[in-house]
């Protein structure tokens, strides 16, 4: 009885399985419709790849991701097919285009002007003779004194 | 006054509006590629028929509403006296796309709230729906004489989004 109870508990997952099966006899043609979509926002549930949604738009889109696999597309003309429809916003890693230009750049940009900051910060300091001290040193004595 | 002081009072100016603006948005809410753009055609089984067809040839030529509904949609169900409503008005032909739905209970669903559509299209495997770029309902459409998508509305019709977000546009697009 335990062992059954526990069997049932181990293989109920699977019966809740995404898509259960392979979809593709192709390890080739399934690889790739793998990495698919995994690449893929599932529109429905913003947070979830359509690999990992369940929700019935996902089901829809995989459906359609098969079909055009099958019909011997590449990844590239797949991921237009969704961009199409759904926006960059579909795609996880959104392409390189003029309205995606910003997020792409932005982060680069910011850590451009730390990297600035930083230089001139310490540019500054290392200008400063060595004893004369600003605020923070000053504490750092006094703290040193009382120990 | 020194740039030290002034540059983080700045950035705290610049950022504060992107922060309300950006907060104030619905980041579930995404525009639709196909604004500007020719709608897909589409041809599919009538609701009410099965041997009769409803596609995009039906309202070609005239201004046109597309709903997204299904008898599953909260939202659906919110929005359907205003359909009503409007449908009483004559002024824009309603057309359905019924999504991935149940044919008895949408048929049971018009019957019971009244159907506000010139005809539903049965779109049971959801394919017509992923060519529009659907990921919701309900959503509507705002299909231009020569076929193009001049707005997509996500989420129930309102009167008052149907002041703000529709007439303006039906009324340019008639007079064109």
């Amino acid at each position: 009885m335990r062992t059954l109870a526990l069997f049932l508990l181990l293989t109920a997952p699977v019966a809740f399985a995404i898509d259960p099966g392979r979809a593709f006899d192709d390890p080739e043609l399934q690889a790739r419709y793998e990495e698919i979509i995994s690449e893929v926002r599932c529109l429905q549930c913003q947070n979830e790849s359509l690999k990992d949604s369940n929700a019935f738009l996902a089901v829809d889109l995989r459906r359609e991701i098969r079909r055009l696999l099958s019909e011997g597309k590449t990844n590239a003309e797949i991921y237009d097919f969704l961009v199409q429809r759904y926006g960059e916003f579909a795609l996880y890693r959104p392409r390189m285009s003029g309205k995606t230009m910003l997020l792409w750049l932005a982060p680069l940009a910011l850590l451009g002007m730390g990297a600035i900051a930083a230089v001139s910060i310490v540019r500054k300091r290392m200008a400063l003779p060595l004893d004369a001290g600003d605020d923070e040193t000053d504490g750092d004595a006094r703290v040193t004194e009382r120990t | 006054m020194n740039l030290r002081y002034l540059l983080p009072i700045a950035a705290f100016g610049i950022l504060i509006p992107v922060f309300i603006i950006g907060l104030q948005r619905d980041p579930s809410e995404l525009p639709s590629p196909y604004i500007g753009k020719p709608a897909p055609a589409f041809t599919l089984p009538s609701l009410e028929d099965p041997d009769l067809t409803v596609g995009s040839d039906d309202y070609a030529g005239r201004v046109a509403l597309v709903n997204v509904w299904a008898t599953w949609c909260v939202g659906c169900r919110h929005e359907h006296d205003f359909l009503m409503a409007l449908a009483k008005r004559e002024d824009i032909p309603i057309y359905g796309l019924n999504w991935r739905d149940d044919r008895e209970e949408a048929l049971m669903w018009l019957q019971r709230l009244g159907n506000p559509y010139v005809a539903s299209a049965f779109d049971q495997e959801g394919t017509v729906a992923v060519d529009w770029g659907v990921y919701g309902a309900p959503e509507t459409f705002l299909i231009g004489a020569d076929g193009t998508v001049l707005h997509k509305h996500l989420g129930p019709l309102t009167e008052q989004v149907w002041e703000s977000d529709f007439q303006a546009k039906i009324e340019a697009a008639r007079g064109n």
